[in-house]
């Protein structure tokens, strides 16, 4: 790899250096206040990355501070590597979900599997056990050639790390829509299972302790990694290839069982993995969180490379590398423990007491800032927002209306749309069971974790109708964390707490950042209602190619609490005869929805809307019902409506089938994507005391053992088809479209 | 009775067989780090899966490398149970200790999910408990599950009815369906499927129990036989 060209510090600031590595005039500007004289090659640098959105959220903060962050359910709220929510017993769980849109655009294998490597480092930064991933991917159509290789090479990616580093892939979502065509997102989730009393901090404490340097080797890989990030993808993107770094699944499985038994000698300080803006990010926030300074000699580092400059260092994104902080004179009981698996710990610096960021390279001061600067002092921008034309005139439009003749053939339809059918192509490559706590694997509505030696289990979930969120920003917020919600309480889980994915494009466009600004808001409302605080989270701006954003899709991962294994609940029926009931009434809403791009190839007027109250109400009752052992199976209604919910609830048996009997609109009944709706069915004996429960819950047909899909509407049968075929058409659309030479 | 867990760096199954033989079993169960290359005093030895030195050779070729691995052939000549997993079969391959060899699944992508398996022999140390030819539901978790071997060697398989496990809908495209293999000593069983995975009913399958089971109830009658 080439090294880089440095420039002296008059010239960075005479021919506008710092705009290459993302800084505006202004924020140069007032570096050189912080300074007092120009910053030299290396702190610009720094600076750059670390004042880059990325790292700051400097565009993102002001919205940020809305969301409701705490609970008494809440251990670690926002602020370091994930969040902790309590499940009892002295227990928590650590959780938190990042994006690498920006590396999976261009480098599709290794973008997907470092970002699932660096989120796993939050985890077990932390002091938590890693239990569980999930991966929240959004692709542009799969009849597009580019679109079906990112896809294929994203979920190699994922397969490759996450299986090598002993942590199940127990769930996620996959949805298509031509917004992604050039920018796919790739969010991956981590969570992990933590003692209360092992919690760990990124935080560098006391005076002339030592600096740890531990993990592999820096190299020049994912230099300005953060500040790529921060911008649109452009043409030029692919020569940014070499922006993306390279991950060693292997060192991470080291790295994981090192730094958990480290945990345990209480020579350990503080300890941060080196994410974005690598050594830069988690030397400063460290120190400055434990208001102190940091010294380091670069010459010390492990170098990939030769004559790598300070520059460099500073900057790189090598990954599979952590930063401890330890007692001065304890070193050697940390580095016996890395050493136990053969990983050097590496003695770089120490900390002091005079609040700057000092960096000595081949005895020369490189860099010498005041540390509060980088992590604190980043500039906040207020960016201007304005309601975008097409927002109007969806608002004004009339309601959809769609005509649907064929309702059959419609039902198979929307099962092979790639959003809707089966991700079995996907999952499959994933290990889901290792650990052996997996409940319920992907495929189902929430994933569920067992905690072992006690009888609960946590249930997961990663969900965003980005529809929605483009028909209604506000109101798709809302629904994110509804779904989510839903999701939850469907496996017998009390929803706890979310970490958000904000994924969205150019913030200096005022129509993206309104979007931002009515997302945040929907969500906030929708957290408050459902008692579930925002405890971690990330923020991926700049989504465009060729100017044109992305759907706004802010990702929820929310995990919730099953208090016994014995509420376990899945989406499939259970057994012939048993009862099926829908929870919530149906309105004609196709704004948005599966049916709609089907018919019209794309989106408008207005999205479905949402009571948050009756969302909530409906979660509760349906988990009471769940508790008190009266629920056979629930699954909730999303893309597709009750047709495709229905169908899905019948798949992966050998036998059942369900005949179902509803009045009125047919087409609204069985494709309408109405919000807080939940098909489940019950034994015949507990039917009353089900309805009892949820007043909102309708018999609506029973489970049979003949394989057939019957729904009758009004008297008259609109569908009836044999369940393998549906089943079938479900499982086989995805495969299929990766095969054709479209 | 008591298990040893072999832990090679990058072993990822070490924990999930350590809890199936000592709390789905109820034996006592040990991880033993590679480093620490005494094998000796354990009534049974399980190599678990997971991607050992991330794989980066040939799968469970620099496992069967190391120290322990010298130990390892001892205490098989001597008798001693080993049960190889995934990777731990691998390596129990790349040392000789098996025949053949694991190549890429044929769709060449990592495949997870639960199989169904045909006992073909429930004769050896790890198979009595199940019935002649009864279907089990395990799951596998592997990118090379391919079982591969000359047709010599197959012949002796069979000859010697070493062929522990089949595929009933065979996933990878392993020779003659085979899942499992057992040297012709009948102590060293190396297979693809995790019937570790399947030790509770709660995970989906307890299947995979009555392999512990069965190394138990040998281990005892062998020593009721020996006292």
């Amino acid at each position: 790899m080439q090294q880089t060209r440095e420039v002296s510090p008059e010239i960075i600031e005479t021919g506008y250096h710092y705009r290459e590595m993302g800084l505006t005039d202004e924020e140069y500007q007032s570096i050189k206040q912080i300074l007092g004289r120009r910053p030299n090659f290396t702190e610009t640098g720094i600076f750059s990355v670390m004042w880059s959105e990325h790292c700051s959220y400097k565009t993102s903060k002001p919205l940020l501070k809305k969301f409701p962050t705490e609970g008494p359910q809440v251990i670690q709220g926002p602020g370091e590597g994930a969040g902790i929510v309590d499940i009892g017993d002295d227990q928590g769980i650590a959780f938190k979900i990042e994006s690498h849109n920006h590396p999976s655009a261009v480098e599709p294998y290794q973008g997907a599997a470092t970002g699932v490597g660096g989120i796993i480092r939050d985890i077990f930064s932390m002091g938590a056990r890693p239990i569980a991933s999930l991966n929240s991917l959004r692709f542009g159509s799969l009849n597009n050639p580019r679109v079906k290789y990112l896809f294929d090479e994203v979920v190699h990616g994922i397969s490759g790390y996450g299986n090598c580093v002993g942590v199940p892939t127990v769930g996620g979502e996959v949805q298509f829509d031509d917004s992604y065509e050039g920018n796919p997102l790739v969010n991956a989730m981590a969570v992990g299972l933590i003692d209360k009393k092992d919690i760990q901090q990124g935080i560098a404490k006391g005076l002339g302790n030592t600096v740890l340097y531990v993990g592999s080797k820096t190299g020049r890989d994912g230099i300005h990694g953060a500040t790529f990030a921060s911008e649109d993808l452009t043409e030029d993107s692919e020569s940014k290839r070499s922006n993306v770094q390279v991950g060693d699944p292997f060192m991470e499985k080291l790295l994981i069982e090192a730094c958990l038994e480290a945990i345990h000698c209480d020579a350990l300080v503080g300890m941060q993995d080196m994410g974005a803006a690598g050594l830069t990010s988690s030397a400063s926030e460290m120190a400055s969180k434990a208001g102190m300074g940091m010294e380091m000699n670069l010459d010390l580092i492990p170098q990939r490379e030769q004559n790598m400059s300070a520059y460099e260092m500073m900057l790189s994104e090598s990954q599979e590398r952590m930063l401890l902080v330890v007692e001065k004179g304890r070193e050697q009981e940390i580095v016996d423990i890395f050493k136990k698996y053969s990983l050097e710990a590496v003695n770089v610096g120490h900390v002091t007491e005079d609040k700057q960021f000092r960096l000595l390279h081949k005895g020369e001061v490189v860099c010498d800032i005041p540390v509060d600067s980088l992590a604190e002092d980043a500039p906040v921008y207020y960016k201007p927002s304005k309601v975008p034309t097409y927002y109007e005139e969806f608002q004004q439009m009339a309601p959809y209306a769609p005509v649907v003749d064929d309702y059959t053939g419609m039902l198979k339809q929307l099962l092979q749309q790639p959003t809707i059918a089966s991700k079995e192509y996907v999952y499959d490559q994933y290990d889901s069971m290792v650990q052996a706590n997996t409940v319920v694997s992907p495929g189902s509505d929430a994933a569920v974790v067992r905690i072992r030696d006690y009888d609960k289990a946590i249930a997961m979930t990663t969900d965003c109708n980005s529809r929605y969120l483009y028909l209604d920003p506000f109101v798709g917020g809302k629904i994110a964390v509804s779904e989510a919600a839903r999701n939850i309480y469907a496996t017998g889980a009390k929803p706890l707490a979310i970490t958000d994915g904000l994924n969205f494009g150019n913030p200096d466009k005022p129509e993206n950042f309104w979007q931002m600004e009515q997302a945040v808001d929907g969500m906030s409302a929708a957290c408050l209602a459902l008692d579930t605080p925002v405890i971690s989270g990330n923020v991926s701006l700049y989504n465009e190619t060729n100017n044109q954003a992305i759907f706004p899709t802010p990702i929820v991962g929310m995990v919730g609490l099953i208090r016994s294994t014995k509420y376990i609940t899945t989406q499939h029926m259970k057994q012939a005869d048993d009862v099926i009931l829908v929870i919530g009434e149906t309105k004609p809403e196709f704004g948005g929805s599966e049916l709609q791009n089907v018919l019209e190839g794309k989106y408008f007027a207005q999205s479905p809307e949402v009571d948050l109250e009756v969302e909530r109400k409906r979660g509760d009752a349906l988990l009471e019902a769940i508790e008190q052992g009266l629920i056979q199976s629930a699954h909730d209604i999303s893309e597709g409506g009750f047709s495709v919910a229905l169908s899905e609830t019948l798949f992966n048996q050998a036998t059942l089938g369900a005949t179902v009997d509803l009045e009125g609109d047919a087409t609204s009944l069985l494709f309408s994507e109405t919000q807080s709706r939940y098909v489940i069915s019950v034994k015949g004996e507990n039917v009353d005391r089900v309805t009892a429960l949820i007043p909102e819950a309708e018999v609506v047909g029973t489970v049979t053992d003949d394989k057939k899909l019957v729904i009758n509407v009004s008297g008259e049968t609109v569908i009836e088809e044999s369940v393998q075929l549906l089943e079938d058409l479900w499982k086989g659309a995805i495969p299929c479209l990766l095969k054709s030479k479209a | 009775m008591k298990f040893a867990v072999i832990v090679f760096p990058g072993s990822n199954c070490d924990r999930d067989m350590y809890h199936a033989a000592k709390d789905a079993l109820g034996a006592e169960a040990e991880l033993v780090w590679y480093q620490d290359a005494a094998l000796e005093g354990y009534d049974a030895i399980l190599i678990p899966g997971g991607f050992s030195y991330g794989d980066y050779l040939r799968c469970g070729a620099i496992a069967s490398t190391s120290d322990i691995v010298t130990s390892l052939r001892r205490e098989a000549k001597k008798g001693t149970p080993i049960l190889g997993v995934c990777n731990g079969f691998q390596i129990l391959l790349e040392s000789g200790l098996l025949p053949g060899a694991l190549i890429r699944n044929q769709n060449l992508k990592f495949i997870c999910h639960f199989e169904e398996l045909v006992v073909n022999n429930n004769e050896t140390l790890f198979t009595t408990d199940y019935e002649k030819n009864e279907v089990i539901s395990v799951p596998v978790a592997h990118g090379e599950g391919n079982y591969y071997c000359d047709d010599q060697t197959l012949a002796e398989l069979v000859e010697h009815k070493q062929i522990v496990f089949t595929y009933k809908n065979n996933p990878n495209g392993s020779v003659r369906d085979i899942a499992g293999i057992v040297n012709k000593q009948g102590n060293v069983l190396g297979m693809m499927p995790h019937p570790e995975r399947a030790a509770e009913r709660l995970l989906g399958s307890d299947d995979g129990l009555k392999m512990f089971t069965s190394m138990l109830k040998n281990w005892r009658d062998q020593y009721a036989t020996n006292a």
